[in-house]
This record gives C-alpha cells, sequence and structure tokens, in this order.
C-alpha cells in the first residue's frame, strides 16, 4: 500500500495511470472486433505510421501529438479504403505503410541532425512524456467509446460475426469500420507515448486474444478483454516502476504471461 | 406486375473490368420458391448479392417491394471457426433491422426468438456456442436468424454445403413449410443437383446470363 502511495504521489505517475487505464480500456473494446474480423494488423501498421509523423514533426519543430494524429487517421482511411479493393493485398499494404513510414522516420531524424530525446520516447514509450492534454484525449475518448459501445454493442456484435449478413439487414458496415479506424487512430498516437511505436498495438491485441481462451460468448470476451487489459496495464506499470524496468515492454511482457496462462488453462479445463 | 416483390432489370454486375452477369432480368413474385443453379464460378452468388444491394450494379436496376425486409442466409464458409458467439446472440442479431433507435432488444425479440428456435427444433441449444454446433445445427442457428429478419423474403447461399443427407431433406422440409405458409424464397443450390430442385421455379446461370425455367421445365430439360 505504502508503495502505491509513494508511486502515484509523482503527478507524471498519476497522468500515466488516468491515460493508461482509459487507453487499456479503449484498446480492448476496439480490440475484440478488429482481432474477430483478423483487421488487427492495422493497429501495428498505424503506429509506425505514427512513429512517422511524430519523427517529421519533431525534426521541423513542431509538437508531434496533432500532427501525428491527422497522419495516422488519413492512413487508417486510406487502408480502409485500399483493402476493399480486391486486386490490392491489405496485408501487404499495411506492411508498406510501416517499413514506409520506419524509412520516413529515420530519414527526418537523420535530416535533423540525430536522434532527440523525444523521439525516443515515441519509439520505445516514456511514462515522463504523458501530458495533461493526453490526459484530457484519453479521458473523452474512453467515456465516448464507452457510450458507442453500450448503444452500438448489438451493432457491433453483428457487424464483427458476420458483415455480409450486418450489410443485408442495413447495418452501415463501412461507417462502423471508419469510427474503428478513427479510434484505432487515437488509441495508437496516445498509447505510443506510454508504450512506444513498437509496442503499442499489444494494447489492442493481447487482451482480445486472451479473453477468446477463457469466455466463449462476445459479451464475456468484450467485458473479460476490458478487464485484463486494465489489469495487465496496472500490473506492468507498478511492475515497471518497483524493478526499474521500461513501461512499455513489461506491460506487454504481463501480457505475454497472461495469454500463455490463458492457452495452458483452455487446453486443461 | 401484381404480387412482385423483387424484380432485376437489365442487372449487369462484375469486379473491375470483369462482368460476372450480363443485363439480368428476372421477376420474383410473392411465395415464389427459386432455385438458383449454375457451375462453380457462374455467378450465382454475384446474382444475390446484387439483388441484396451488397454489390454495386455497373447497371440496371434491382427494384424491390416498399419496406421489404430480407433475411439472408450466406454461405458457412464466410464465419471464424472459434467465434465466440453464443446461438442466443447470433439468433437474436437478426432482428436488428426492426428494432429502428431501440437500443435493447425488448420482449416481443425474445418472443420471436423462441418462436423460431421452436420452428427449427433447436430451443435446447440456444445457449450453446457456434463453434460447438454441428453443421446442421449451424444452418438452423443462421436460418433462425435470417427469419428474425424477416417474414417476406428469404435468401440462401447454398445452404446444403456441408449437410448430410439426412440434415439436408429436414432443412428442405423446413424451407417447403415456410414456403407454403407464404414466405418468398430464392436458394442458390449446386449445379444441377436434381435433389435441391424443391421449388417452383428454377433460375439458371451460364456464361453471366440467365435463363428462368419452371422447375418441371428445367428438369425435362436436364434428363
Amino acid at each position: 500500500m505504502n508503495l502505491l502511495i509513494e508511486m502515484f504521489a509523482y503527478d507524471f505517475m498519476l497522468r500515466a495511470l488516468v491515460v493508461g487505464v482509459a487507453i487499456a480500456l479503449v484498446a480492448a473494446l476496439i480490440g475484440v472486433p478488429l482481432v474477430l474480423r483478423r483487421s488487427s494488423m492495422i493497429g501495428d501498421g498505424l503506429s509506425h505510421a505514427a512513429f512517422g509523423a511524430c519523427a517529421l514533426a519533431l525534426a521541423v519543430g513542431v509538437m508531434p501529438t496533432i500532427p501525428a494524429l491527422i497522419i495516422v487517421l488519413l492512413a487508417s482511411f486510406l487502408i480502409l479504403q485500399i483493402s476493399r479493393n480486391r486486386k490490392i493485398y491489405s496485408d501487404a499494404l499495411i506492411a508498406i505503410l510501416s517499413v514506409s513510414s520506419l524509412a520516413i522516420g529515420v530519414l527526418a531524424i537523420s535530416l535533423a541532425g540525430g536522434i532527440n530525446i523525444d523521439l525516443n520516447s515515441y519509439l520505445f514509450g516514456s511514462i515522463l512524456s504523458v501530458g495533461y492534454e493526453d490526459v484530457a484525449i484519453s479521458l473523452i475518448l474512453a467515456l465516448i467509446v464507452v457510450i458507442l459501445y453500450i448503444v452500438l454493442f448489438k451493432k457491433i456484435f453483428a457487424v464483427t460475426f458476420d458483415a455480409e449478413f450486418a450489410k443485408s439487414i442495413d447495418i452501415k458496415v463501412n461507417l462502423y469500420d471508419a469510427i474503428f479506424a478513427a479510434i484505432c487512430s487515437v488509441v495508437v498516437v496516445i498509447g505510443m507515448k506510454l508504450l512506444g511505436a513498437l509496442l503499442v498495438s499489444g494494447l489492442i491485441i493481447f487482451p482480445a486474444l486472451i479473453a477468446m481462451r477463457l469466455v466463449k460468448t462476445f459479451r464475456g470476451v468484450v467485458v473479460a478483454a476490458s478487464v485484463i487489459s486494465i489489469v495487465g496495464f496496472l500490473l506492468g506499470l507498478i511492475l515497471s516502476y518497483v524493478l526499474a524496468l521500461p513501461t512499455g515492454a513489461t506491460i506487454v511482457a504481463v501480457d505475454l504471461i497472461f495469454l500463455l496462462l490463458a492457452i495452458i488453462l483452455d487446453r486443461c479445463c | 406486375m401484381k404480387n412482385e416483390i423483387l424484380k432485376l432489370e437489365k442487372l449487369t454486375l462484375g469486379f473491375g473490368d470483369n462482368i460476372v452477369i450480363k443485363s439480368a432480368d428476372l421477376s420474383i413474385k410473392q411465395s415464389d420458391f427459386v432455385c438458383v443453379v449454375g457451375a462453380n464460378g457462374s455467378g450465382k452468388s454475384t446474382l444475390i448479392k446484387g439483388a441484396l444491394g451488397l454489390i454495386k450494379p455497373m447497371s440496371g436496376r434491382v427494384f424491390l417491394k416498399d419496406d421489404l425486409k430480407i433475411g439472408y442466409l450466406p454461405q458457412e464458409t464466410n464465419f471464424e471457426v472459434n467465434f465466440p458467439a453464443t446461438v442466443r446472440e447470433i439468433v437474436m442479431s437478426g432482428v436488428l433491422n426492426k428494432m429502428g433507435r431501440r437500443v435493447f432488444y425488448n420482449s416481443d425479440d425474445y418472443k420471436l426468438m423462441t418462436e423460431k428456435l421452436k420452428l427449427l427444433k433447436i430451443v435446447g441449444i440456444q445457449k450453446k456456442t457456434f463453434s460447438e454446433l454441428s453443421g446442421g445445427q449451424k444452418q438452423k442457428v443462421l436460418l433462425a436468424r435470417a427469419l428474425m429478419a424477416t417474414s417476406e423474403l428469404l435468401i440462401l447461399d447454398e445452404p446444403s454445403n456441408n449437410l448430410d443427407y439426412k440434415s439436408r431433406q429436414e432443412f428442405y422440409e423446413i424451407l417447403l413449410k415456410l414456403n407454403h405458409e407464404g414466405l418468398t424464397i430464392i436458394m442458390i443450390t449446386h449445379d444441377l443437383d436434381v435433389e435441391d430442385l424443391i421449388g417452383n421455379k428454377v433460375v439458371a446461370i451460364q456464361k453471366g446470363e440467365i435463363k428462368e425455367f419452371t422447375t418441371v421445365k428445367y428438369l425435362e430439360k436436364f434428363k
């Protein structure tokens, strides 16, 4: 208990806690439909795009959050639009987006005169980089997503289970895809500060995969993924503080252990 | 035309430059039971997806009766094998086209579900997950979902796939019963599989063109 009081006596830890819990919840909520529709790699692609955008912004001396958000949103809509075209392989497209963004980021750093501390924090995550605007954005986002989820839960299920049937009963599947891509973009840009561009997609993918091993109803998976995501984040944050480890990597490692335990539990029961 | 609920007029469908269905004309009347036949890749699924509005026509038009609700049963291959969903969650999602701005299901929706599950004799499996079910049970669950969406027009894409002989016969008996009660049915079935031609009309697709027969006439031609 004393440890927790000591931890959260720091302002930056409190900000990281609020942002982390909010982003972990939202990431789990959007992660379930993305994983079930085999679209979870979109998070990985977008995180690399976010890195490229941040690098560019820092290279020209601009605060990176808003430019990154705009570029990642555009990238997500581009991925959606092109993935509907049967002539293009969407996984290849995401891979191209990832490597191109990394290349642009590295070139921007090089042209600006080498890597600086801000960029490092975007690559590997840093709880120190979480500002008050991130607290506001993540809380508003979490509120919007939770309300959307409650109101649209049944339609989200229908779209996730069978998009063709959903279209046949006049559910606007493309609009749902666009909303999920937009939410995914915000999760990636804000979550990237905590976990880093290379790890943030773990927040989207792990909770859904773990929950699917433990629960067999859609509603159950959504609830379980949300709880697992928040618990994994909290445990990772505390462990990283106690053991002086990088926060993002510790959170992902905790999620990996949860997944392995869930697989063992699923096989044994 | 009287009692017409769906009409295709010079409908051309395809992907990119590839035309799959050329200038199709078709009229479906209330209580018709239409079997759509054709070789693999002939455009059977494309035709019904065009009728459902899932594919944008290259040219031509689809006319639907005002406020027509359609129940659609897609091919089973579309589904994730281990999707975490109960029979109840899946069947209830069929009623979403009747909910308007309502957020939660009401008692009438649940009554309708029980009615459909009883009709298909699957009340006992409503708490089971989709992945636990046999092929026949899965098809009944998807049929129940489609019936939640409509009492007017049911469109089925190769529903007898992966069904054994007994399950198929049972499934067709249910469809015939529903059709006799007034439900219009359009069903894609395997090419030239005589046992599947249980309706009153056959639409045959060959080289992108469609031809309409009565079932009797089609079977005579086939023999």
